[in-house]
């Protein structure tokens, strides 16, 4: 590799780019966080048209739903990126991944600021573009590419029904425009409102990994690091979230929505911490902790108080900034040691006190302990649920409480590390403290999480405002001490029971990990998709042309022959003509029978020609010199390169047997037949010389020509004719590239 | 008129396609020259035929008495030029697949789709052996 | 196998074709002609000079790569076509100067891209048949 580590000398060119890109991130989180006062008012439109003859507008809106999930974005974004620049800095192609990095944060910023629909589209299949060139970032380890693909063929295709739901929604609605949609009142009472809410729920919930479509996410975790905390904790995976809280005022309130989100939500909370559990790598407890949250926030988003609504849009600040810091933490812990296994590691705050500081500072928020602002969330959770579902809650959050407990007390405590399974360390060594820019976004988001929770009354406002846009007046209180309420008993059932469970957790991991059954049904599925398409190919596609061709003419001749029988149009047949026509008709079709014959290239050539010529003449006859001229110099051209090639071409053969012979007579006759009946319905209409007129009358007036056809061609159109040429060139050009270029000696 | 240029005009068509599933590369040739004649004479006849009078204006603008029509002529002026672009582009794949070939019957050139020899499964890329990693 | 008589002729008739060439281009706006036929009869004087003379002569006469002319017959299409952008103008809006003499425009300009980019094109063709056939 080209490029090495720069050393001490100084910052190599994608480093620097790694931290211009965080400097940018950390503007626009500034940018955002500046518009609090002004949006908690009113949104802020931005607009562009884009296809304003379909009504839609490449234009953004900010208010304050907007405002909270574009600031988690650039600003954690901004963190990950210094975090990626100590963690993979050296990397050779750190560059690139400072690229997709950057393009996904744009097009995370794009989507929850967009105010169209077909906008938000757009940036929606831009993050599952992005995400997918992250997750397969190590392109040469063949795991890291099933994995992208699926997980990008999964929310992808979820994204396609989000296009249709979205259109729906368009007609329903009348507008794109998110803000004019909003305004309008909900479509619970459209007809088109069970279609619209299944295709939504299909995009949202593949987007935000529920069950069924949750294969893919702790998969997706084969990307580098930086790239889990990002994109499949703190932001990617919550677009679908986003998605649901940003149509909550238009879609909610029905049974199916309440059921649907509840038993999606509720389902994959559940599964998703018990599978967290048995996970061994630090990484895939996490991701599967990720989605527990996500289910747990699709729970919330099911209902319409102020307390469930205040608990999804809290919790998921709150699991944004104690999530992407764990994954960091893991991030630095495996840069050290070489592993992620839970049951390798041990000890190691010997070495990294800092770092398992910040462990312990994240994990107490996920953990939900008081004084942090997962307390704070978990509380939120248990006022805002269903009564129904509180044992649900209390069951996943024990879970987690577990988890957390897994990932930032047993890597860290207990007697000093041993020999490492990865062989990183000599034997004996303590792994060392990571850089500075590993520890910084830790220390911020753990940071912050604490900070929330000490004085909740920083986040009021902005769920407030919020809350408004969901049509409600404020938010549920936020506070560290609700007094001894019911909540508070769930609390500390939460924390007895996980305390149990992070004690059987090793015992449970001891058990495997547990069955990948949707991951297995996926592959399967794609095995199927696979042989179709292997099978239609074979069908349709025999690989000989002259078999393509015998089906391309067939169509047209059934087409053509089909329209017309069943249309019925009136023909025009007038077969009276002058004498000179009629000769020139008579030469003309001689020609075509010279060209058919396989005796003589020589005849062949020269019957083109005289059609050629024939056709320059009826041209010519019927007021179209220009047109004449050209015809006369290409066929002149033509016979010239026939001239040069035939030296090179062998001669001809008639191979087709008798019978194949008469079906392709039949074929051609029958086209031919067509085009004939086609013409023959088209000129009995009265002519339509609108366009003509018009170019007749402004040729000279606005283009100062007198030759219509030159003016259209130079001015009206001369864009087309642009195009046209460079048709000619590329085409000149392709065809002198292959006759320079050497064969390889493929000679069959 | 128009009666008698549509019969030519299928009558090109008929021939064109009859050389161009002839499976000969040269005579696809010669059969794309004359289909696109018979084209370019459909479209022609579709803006209506007129006898004589170009698309010209008179000195100083008035529109002469019964104009042939300009629209057609200025797609097929195009047209016929793009057409002999194509054409030579074919003309000059047909000398180059000669070259490789040795031949020019269509039907025996199958270096790019053989001949399935038994019906190949492609599986999704997982299935597939990966060449050995870190080879850059 | 040259003919001299061939080659004499095609020496007197290159600048004949290419002279009536420039004059079918010219009066293209106003009467049959234009661009297209222009070039194409240009590139026909060409042709028969290959066919005397061999490409190389055809080059030499030619003094250019026609690869290259092309390009440039589309580089002038090009600017003909943003040659009103600067006063306000669409793109490929006509832009004309208002001598009563000699009608200098876009158009014109345009006209001439066509022109260069057909010979162009259709020479770089014949040059690859001619040079390239044999390899």
């Amino acid at each position: 590799m080209a490029q090495q580590e720069s050393g001490q000398g100084g910052v190599s060119p994608a480093r620097m780019a790694g931290y211009l890109a965080a400097a940018i991130a950390f503007a626009v989180f500034g940018l955002v966080l500046a518009q609090l006062e002004r949006v908690s008012g009113s949104a802020i439109l931005f607009d562009l048209d884009w296809a304003p003859s379909l009504g839609i507008g490449f234009s953004f809106l900010l208010d304050p739903l907007a405002l909270v999930f574009a600031a988690l974005i650039s600003g954690i974004g901004g963190l990950i990126f210094i975090y990626a620049t100590g963690y993979m800095g050296g990397h050779p192609q750190f560059g690139r991944f400072v690229l997709f990095l950057f393009l996904f944060m744009l097009s995370m910023l794009g989507l929850v600021l967009a105010r169209d629909l077909i906008t938000l589209f757009v940036f929606w299949e831009l993050t599952s573009l992005t995400s997918y060139l992250l997750i397969g970032f190590a392109h040469d380890d063949p795991r890291a590419r099933r994995n992208a693909l699926q997980a990008m063929l999964v929310t992808a295709s979820g994204g396609l029904a989000l296009l249709a739901g979205f259109i729906l929604i368009g007609t329903a609605a009348g507008s794109y425009d998110l803000a004019v949609i909003l305004q309008g009142g909900g479509l619970q009472q459209s007809p088109l409102y069970g279609a619209i809410l299944v295709l939504v729920l299909l995009g949202a919930f593949t987007k935000s990994a529920q069950i069924p479509f949750h294969f893919w996410l702790p998969n997706a975790m084969a990307a580098p690091t930086p790239v889990s905390a990002y994109l499949h904790s703190a932001t990617m995976v919550k677009a679908g979230v986003y998605l649901l809280a940003r149509l909550h005022p238009l879609l909610s309130g029905t049974d199916g929505w309440e059921v649907s989100l509840t038993l999606a939500g509720g389902v994959t909370a559940l599964f998703a911490s018990v599978i967290a559990l048995r996970q061994r790598d630090l990484k895939q407890m996490l991701a599967w902790t990720t989605l527990m949250a996500l289910g747990v926030l699709v729970l919330m988003l099911a209902q319409d108080t102020a307390a469930a609504l205040t608990a999804a849009i809290a919790f998921l600040i709150i699991h944004a900034l104690y999530k992407a810091a764990l994954f960091m933490v893991v991030g630095a812990v495996d840069h050290a040691t070489g592993t992620r296994d839970v049951r390798a590691l041990r000890g190691l705050r010997r070495g990294m006190p800092l770092t398992a500081v910040l462990a312990l500072l994240a994990a107490g928020s996920m953990a939900g302990l008081p004084p942090f602002s997962g307390w704070i969330g978990k509380e939120l959770l248990y006022t805002g649920a269903i009564p129904l579902l509180v044992p649900l809650l209390l069951v996943s959050n024990a879970l987690i409480f577990a988890v957390a407990g897994g990932v930032a007390l047993r890597p860290f405590f207990g007697p000093p590390p041993g020999d490492l399974p990865s062989g990183a360390l000599p034997s004996g060594a303590l792994p060392h403290e990571p850089g500075w820019q590993l520890l910084l976004g830790p220390l911020l988001l753990g940071g912050a999480g604490l900070l929330f929770g000490l004085m909740p009354g920083l986040l009021q406002p902005l769920l407030d405002a919020v809350l408004r846009g969901f049509g409600l007046d404020h938010a549920a209180g936020l506070h560290l001490w609700a007094g001894g309420s019911l909540p508070l008993v769930l609390s500390l059932a939460t924390f007895a029971l996980g305390s149990l469970l992070f004690l059987a957790a090793p015992r449970l991991r001891a058990q495997g990990e547990g069955p990948r059954l949707a991951d297995r049904l996926w592959d399967r599925l794609l095995e199927v998709f696979a042989a179709i398409a292997a099978w239609q190919t074979r069908v349709i596609q025999s690989g000989r042309l002259s078999r393509y061709l015998v089906i391309s003419f067939t169509t047209l001749a059934l087409v053509l022959g089909v329209t017309l029988a069943a249309r019925r149009p009136a023909l025009a047949i007038q077969p009276d003509a002058p004498l000179s026509l009629w000769l020139i008709a008579a030469f003309t079709i001689g020609g075509a029978g010279l060209a058919l014959t396989p005796h003589s290239r020589i005849a062949n050539i020269a019957g083109i020609g005289t059609v050629g010529i024939g056709v320059a003449l009826i041209f010519l006859i019927f007021g179209a010199p220009d047109v004449a001229m050209t015809q006369l110099m290409v066929e002149s051209l033509a016979a010239v390169l026939f001239g040069i090639a035939l030296l090179r071409l062998p001669g001809l053969s008639e191979r087709r047997s008798p019978g194949r012979r008469a079906l392709h007579w039949l074929i051609s006759g029958a086209a031919g037949l067509a085009v004939t009946l086609l013409l023959l319905a088209i000129t009995a209409h009265p002519p339509d010389r609108q366009l003509a007129t018009w170019f007749e009358e402004n040729a000279f007036t606005r283009a100062h020509g007198l030759n219509i056809v030159n003016v259209i061609l130079v001015d009206f159109r001369a864009f087309d004719t642009f195009g046209e040429l460079t048709v000619v060139l590329l085409a000149a050009i392709g065809a002198s590239a292959l006759l320079k270029r050497r064969i390889g000696g493929a000679r069959r | 008129m128009e009666t008698l240029i549509a019969l030519l005009a299928g009558a090109l068509t008929t021939a064109g396609i009859w050389l161009m599933l002839s499976g000969h590369l040269l005579r696809f040739l010669f059969g794309l020259m004359l289909i696109s004649n018979a084209v370019n004479l459909a479209i022609f006849t579709a803006g209506r035929l007129s006898m004589g009078r170009p698309p010209l204006l008179e000195p100083g603008g008035a529109p002469a008495p019964e104009m042939a029509n300009a629209l057609p002529q200025a797609l097929l002026l195009t047209a016929i030029v793009i057409g002999f672009g194509l054409f030579a582009f074919a003309l000059a794949l047909t000398i180059r697949a000669f070259r490789a070939f040795g031949h020019l019957e269509v039907d025996r050139m199958r270096l790019a789709e053989p001949e399935p020899a038994e019906p190949e499964l492609a599986g999704p890329e997982l299935a597939r052996p990966e060449k050995p990693a870190g080879a850059m | 196998m040259r003919s001299p008589i061939l080659g004499l002729g095609a020496r007197f008739l290159l600048p004949l074709f290419l002279i009536s060439s420039l004059y079918i281009l010219l009066r293209g706006h106003n009467a049959p002609g234009g661009g297209f036929i222009g070039g194409l009869i240009a590139a026909l004087g060409f042709a028969i000079l290959i066919f005397a003379e061999g490409t190389a002569a055809a080059r030499r006469a030619l003094k250019i790569e026609p690869r290259n002319l092309g390009g440039i017959g589309l580089l002038c299409a090009l600017l003909a076509g943003f040659g009103a952008a600067p006063s306000g103008g669409a793109p490929f809006q006509g832009l004309w100067l208002a001598l009563p003499v000699l009608p200098l425009s876009t158009v014109l300009l345009f006209d001439i891209g066509v022109y260069f980019a057909v010979l162009g094109g259709v020479l770089t063709l014949i040059f690859a048949l001619e040079e390239g056939g044999d390899a």
